[in-house]
């Protein structure tokens, strides 16, 4: 794949590249900033693992490996920019503002999704493979329609471009212009099966097709990635319809906790992998050009531990949900035989009460 | 005098006039104004922006609608014959009826589906089928269906009104169908069941395309000296059978007529109703009327497939032998 385009401004070793139709205009703090983000999202990342591999979380997606492709496109949004998420997309939840602990609610069975949506423009996670691209044109067709100066980025991954839904997204966002903007993590698995099953053309290519650009970018290079959202959601602003943005990257962990990659595909290719990881990159070009020191990173460290340990009081503190929550909100208006079910059980259930004082 | 379609079509334009936020998107819903004119002339009057044809892809009307409700839009989606809606079927099912909950309440999609249904006007395959029970069968989602011109105007402002998603069934086949409309007030809720014609003896239950049907058995039944009462449910989900149970108490019979296929459909679940409630009061089994377990025939086979006014006369005789 090496006559194929790949954006990158930070190399793995850590060395400043400049890349002419991406020019990136950021500060140090800026940079520093981002490395503070990542690593707290691998962090968090860990944690989350670890609370499921102890039971407190009956599953959890990682994120790991993926860092640079969320931080990157989530810090590329301004305030009213709405992000449509699949059910892995942490760092951009985090780059949104959205408390970590809401992210577990899900996974541990709390709830199908904690956290309100409008409060940090960032939808609930969706498992339906694909099904949120459409949602995410449909709200930049309404964005359109309030003449607002805002976009929306749609998040999915290598397999979900071989979904119905995705293709229609891509129909509906490019006849109406919609201000959006695809952001393809291409992890290069779908559970098991690689990039390879789902198609034969790179996928930043498919683009063409529906007549719009396609950019495939080192999705393990905050910069670059940071760089080629902005552009797209410049031109999303700016009226000119959708960009389909690739983002090379790998999944490094497990598709879930309950995966088993060693089923499938050869540790080799993690170690490769590992060679381009997207915190050590940055962390070098920080080091090598005296930008942070050991006080910095040990900072950043302390401070990742400090929200680890938070993420897991609250989670294993976390109130389990009333049974009533069971018919709760199904409806918005009201709805008697709901009420009607609803009351039936509860009374069902005080019955077993009533008879124990007896 | 007004037609079904055209009082559709007057629901449409009066939501549309009264909140800004109402949009009307599918296929060929704008120049064209629906293969049934039921969106006639609305986007000469209210632009493209608010009467959106679509690409064709119906997963994708209803997931850009989504979207849309998202931002706060109200839109009103038509899925152009009843056998094209499955496409749809995820964003139906799966988003856009559990995104309220989901979200624990703070999400509203006030998305009303469109659906044309029924047969009995000599279609080809995949354009005459009810498969209202799918849906009824989702919580999340509210099923309406109208039988004649005052509920298709009425019905369809209270849906577009409503904030929860509601699947709006249109009988196409009695679209011509006409009656007077009041523009003045409308005489009942979205999800009350209505008494057509009061009766003594039998409860005849029917919704959309098979109330006209009902009407007319009730009043070949009135020459035989037997007095049915006629009712419309026009909500499917949720069901309102208070008036029906109460109307089974004070007939002992009932007989239930629609389209549907009788296996697992909506008559299935009010027979099951009725007998919970009703238990002591009834004088026979609670029958069905309605299609048979089969893909919907060939045009030309499908008056056998319809329950019609002979069929509906012959299970109420059986419900009088009991």
């Amino acid at each position: 794949m090496s006559e194929l385009q790949l954006v990158q401004i930070l190399s793995p070793e850590g060395e400043l590249l400049t890349d002419p139709e991406y020019p990136l205009d950021i500060s140090t703090e800026e940079i520093r900033a981002l490395y503070r983000d990542l690593v707290m999202v691998r962090r968090f990342d860990v944690e989350a693992t670890a609370l499921q591999r102890q039971g407190e979380l009956g599953l959890w997606a990682q994120s790991l490996g993926q860092e640079a492709a969320q931080v990157g496109s989530g810090r590329a949004l301004i305030p009213g920019d709405y992000a449509f998420p699949t059910y892995r997309e942490h760092g951009v939840a985090w780059a949104k503002g959205v408390p970590p602990e809401k992210l577990l609610g899900m996974y541990r069975g709390i709830n199908h999704g904690g956290w309100n949506p409008h409060d940090n423009d960032f939808h609930l996670y969706t498992l339906v493979i694909g099904a949120q691209t459409l949602h995410a044109t449909g709200y930049a067709m309404g964005i359109q329609r309030d003449k607002s100066n805002n976009a929306v980025i749609a998040y999915f991954g290598d397999g979900a471009t071989s979904q119905g839904d995705v293709n229609e997204a891509f129909t509906y966002a490019s006849v109406y212009h919609a201000p959006v903007v695809f952001f393809c993590q291409n992890n290069q698995w779908a559970i098991s099966q690689p990039i390879e099953s789902q198609t034969k053309v790179a996928l930043y290519k498919r683009a063409a097709g529906f007549g719009f650009p396609g950019v495939r970018v080192d999705g393990n290079d905050v910069l670059a990635v940071l760089a080629v959202t902005r552009a797209a959601l410049a031109r999303a602003r700016a009226g000119e319809g959708p960009t389909l943005i690739e983002a090379f990257t790998y999944r490094m962990g497990a598709h879930t906790t309950s995966d088993d990659p060693s089923r499938y595909r050869l540790a080799q290719e993690l170690d490769e992998w590992k060679l381009k990881d997207p915190i050590a990159r940055v962390k070098s070009y920080l080091t090598r050009s005296s930008l942070a020191n050991e006080e910095f990173f040990a900072g950043i460290e302390k401070e990742a531990e400090a929200m680890a340990s938070k993420l897991r009081s609250d989670i294993v503190d976390a109130e389990d949900p009333y049974v009533e929550a069971i018919f709760d909100h199904v409806y918005a208006e009201p709805h008697p035989i709901l009420d009607a079910e609803k009351s039936a059980y509860i009374n069902y259930l005080e019955s077993f009460t009533e008879g124990e004082k007896k | 005098m007004i037609t079904l379609g055209k009082a559709i079509n007057m629901g449409l334009r009066r939501a549309l006039t009264e909140d800004p936020k109402v949009l009307v998107m599918g296929e060929d819903v704008g120049k064209l104004g629906g293969v049934f004119r039921v969106t006639e002339n609305l986007q000469s009057e209210f632009g493209e922006d608010r009467i959106i044809d679509t690409p064709l892809a119906e997963s994708g009307i209803l997931g850009t609608a989504i979207g849309l409700a998202l931002r706060g839009y109200r839109p009103v989606c038509e899925i152009q014959f009843d056998g094209f809606v499955y496409p749809a079927f995820d964003q139906i099912t799966s988003q856009l009826a559990k995104m309220h909950a989901r979200s624990l309440g703070t999400l509203k999609l006030p998305v009303v589906v469109r659906i044309p249904y029924g047969g009995g006007i000599g279609a080809v395959e995949h354009h005459s089928e009810s498969n209202e029970t799918y849906f009824a069968h989702t919580a999340g989602l509210r099923v309406v269906t109208c039988s004649n011109p005052n509920d298709a105007y009425w019905m369809m402002q209270q849906a577009i009104q409503s904030d929860d998603p509601v699947i709006f069934f249109e009988p196409k086949r009695r679209y011509w169908d006409k009656a007077e409309v009041n523009e003045e007030a409308p005489s009942l809720g979205l999800h009350e069941t209505r008494t057509v014609q009061e009766g003594s003896d039998l409860t005849l239950i029917s919704y959309g395309p098979t109330v006209r049907t009902a009407i007319e058995v009730a009043a070949v039944c009135s020459k035989e000296g037997r007095s049915v009462e006629v009712m419309d449910l026009r909500t499917l989900s949720p069901l309102d059978l208070a008036p029906v149970f109460e109307s089974a108490q004070k007939t002992g019979r009932v007989v239930i007529l629609h389209e549907a296929p009788t296996f697992l459909g909506l008559g299935a679940e009010i027979a099951s109703q009725i007998t919970e409630e009703c238990f002591y009061s009834l004088d026979a089994p609670v029958l069905r009327v309605g299609g048979f377990n089969v893909p919907y025939p060939p045009a030309r086979l499908e008056e056998h497939y319809l329950p019609d006014l002979d069929r509906t006369l012959d299970a109420i005789d059986r419900a009088f032998a009991f």
